[in-house]
């Protein structure tokens, strides 16, 4: 087990290359110019100065060795700096934003939470309603539970969140006037009401990305105890004579939930990727929005690190679903 | 039965779009400017009085030319790297890794920096609408042959070992004819219900970056950009944006309906459901 461990550890550091270089060149190459949106009076010279003094005067292999120095090296040692206190590291040389030019990890930070409450707030909730909601469809299958649970999930995957974040706008704050429509990111919880204030503006993001990640779950939560159900050991427990309630929950669901943990692993990357949507229909400034924005306004260092942060969420929660799946069904033994 | 029904009905509409119902997409007629549906516009007309039904054909005829492009491309490159693995073992790690290396590529935020960045070269090299048609294509068509590759993969793998295929090998039959004549029409069941998968995936993926504002330019109709562009309206003219994403949705929902009909159809083993 601790060979594999480490064997797939090993494996993701090349992975992880290939993706930055793969990010890096594809932004590199692509026939886009920061300077574009600038006033057309200033003139080309200076024009020409502007690029060189955002470091697009080096060759190639420099820039991209430069990046992975900031991003790898410097990047985490200022976050270790802040988090123990010390001073400011002020002399390592930073990923810049060409839009703000404030450091591309101080945008990260001031986004994170917006991000991490909505969309892992839904993740959790989706998690929460699809597991039981898939155990009792597969246990009742073609019951009319199962038939409903079945159509809407179906619905949920199908039905893309910005159809549903718009119609829900539609209804609930044009018709109905019950919630608001735009996230408001300056709002402070400091009371009770403040709070039901909070809740109310994150209800609807936080709703319609609950229904498609549960969706998805409650899917798979299904066809796992479905097979499960089916297998001999079941039928052997039956045969015995237990409760029903002791083989379903005991039994079965202890081994239909191995796949299932993976897939709630796999899938929580693509909360922070996936949310982009949704976060541009609420106006929640988060992580997705702060990587709209840095494509419209051709900001490359601020769109590389996202994008590459993004890549590495998804290597390591990959990592972890493996490691995970070994961990929980004995019979998978990688060594 | 019914998914199948709906999705001819959207295909047969886009399809024959023009000659059901020929009033043009592009033509303005400002006196017609934000009216609700009447007998001549029957879903309405938009802000600068373009006829609704006649945009939402146009629309669903670009948005489900993307999709089926796409989908060709993706299971063209998916069944053949799927192929080349499964029966040839000396390429099977190599491509294995690279197509594990695409699966750990965040995929949207990659498909919108791309498509900012390149929109303009191409869209210069074959004009505005060929440009931005080819790009998105292309690009939803190579981040999305993943998963027919790996499950081809495991189908060829689970053929090769099979007596009629080695029998044909023992023949004499070259590698070949192996894979063209007895290793894919096995696997053809579980390319068509990639297949389905894959139209609805491409469907959504056009619409999302149409809706993004990173799609069709404004005067060239997707579902996606349609959507996009009554939201603006929202307040004012909701029924604007419910046609374009019920659209979308039922769409997208027959095309996966359509898939777990095959996959029930196509395997032998799975019971009714």
């Amino acid at each position: 087990m601790t060979t594999y461990a480490l064997r797939r550890l090993l494996l993701a550091v090349p992975t992880l290359l290939f993706i930055s270089l793969v990010v890096f060149l594809l932004l590199d190459l692509a026939p886009s110019d920061p300077t574009a949106s600038l006033p057309l009076t200033i003139p080309p010279e200076v024009r020409e100065r502007i690029r060189e003094s955002l470091g697009l005067g080096e060759p190639f292999h420099v820039r991209y060795l430069l990046w992975c120095k900031q991003f790898l090296v410097n990047e985490p040692l200022n976050l270790i700096d802040a988090l123990l206190g010390r001073a400011d590291g002020a002399e390592r040389l930073r990923v810049l934003s060409w839009q703000t030019r404030s450091p591309v990890a101080d945008l990260i930070v001031e986004r994170l939470p917006q991000t991490l409450w909505v969309v892992g707030l839904s993740y959790l909730i989706g998690a929460l309603i699809a597991l039981p909601v898939g155990v009792f469809s597969a246990y009742r299958q073609y019951g009319w539970f199962d038939l409903a649970g079945t159509f809407v999930s179906t619905v949920g995957f199908s039905v893309p969140t910005f159809f549903t974040g718009v119609a829900m706008i539609v209804v609930f704050s044009s018709w109905l006037g019950w919630l608001p429509s735009i996230y408001d990111t300056t709002h402070r919880v400091t009371d009770w009401a403040s709070l039901l204030r909070q809740a109310r503006q994150m209800a609807m993001p936080v709703f319609v990305l609950a229904l498609y990640n549960a969706a998805q779950i409650s899917r798979f939560t299904r066809a796992s105890t479905l097979e499960n159900l089916g297998r001999d050991y079941a039928r052997a427990a039956r045969g015995k004579g237990l409760r029903e309630r002791r083989i379903l929950f005991v039994h079965v669901l202890r081994n239909a939930m191995i796949p299932v943990v993976t897939v709630i692993a796999l899938g929580a990357p693509q909360v922070f990727g996936g949310a982009i949507i949704t976060e541009q229909i609420f106006k929640v400034n988060g992580l997705g929005q702060l990587l709209i924005v840095s494509i419209q306004g051709g900001d490359l260092p601020t769109a590389q690190t996202l994008v590459f942060l993004f890549a590495v969420l998804i290597v390591a929660f990959n990592l972890a679903a493996d490691l995970l799946y070994g961990a929980l069904d004995p019979s998978i033994r990688h060594d | 039965m019914a998914g199948a029904g709906f999705l001819l009905f959207a295909a047969l509409a886009a399809a024959l779009g023009p000659w059901v119902w020929p009033a043009d997409p592009q033509f303005i007629d400002i006196a017609a400017r934000n009216q609700g549906p009447s007998l001549a516009h029957p879903l309405g007309a938009d802000r600068l009085g373009r006829d609704t039904l006649a945009r939402m054909l146009a629309g669903g005829r670009v948005s489900l030319a993307v999709a089926a492009a796409a989908m060709a491309l993706s299971l063209t490159v998916g069944t053949a790297v799927g192929l080349a693995a499964g029966c040839f073992r000396r390429l099977d790690g190599p491509l294995m890794r690279l197509t594990d290396l695409f699966l750990a590529l965040p995929l949207l935020p990659l498909l919108l920096v791309t498509i900012a960045l390149f929109r303009d070269a191409l869209r210069a090299a074959f004009g505005p609408e060929a440009g931005v048609f080819i790009l998105i294509a292309s690009v939803i068509g190579l981040t999305s042959w993943m998963q027919p590759a790996r499950v081809v993969r495991g189908d060829a793998l689970a053929l090769r070992g099979r007596e009629f295929v080695v029998a044909a090998g023992a023949l004499g039959a070259s590698p070949r004819r192996l894979v063209l004549r007895h290793i894919l029409p096995g696997v053809l069941s579980s390319v068509m219900i990639s297949a389905a998968l894959g139209v609805a995936n491409a469907i959504l993926t056009e619409s999302a970056l149409s809706f993004l504002g990173l799609g069709f330019p404004p005067d060239f109709p997707t579902w996606g950009r349609l959507l996009f562009d009554s939201i603006d309206y929202l307040r004012q003219y909701p029924g604007r944006v419910l046609w374009p994403g019920l659209a979308i949705s039922l769409t997208v929902l027959s095309v996966n309906y359509v898939g777990d009909g095959l996959r029930d159809a196509l395997d032998p083993r799975s019971t009714k459901g």
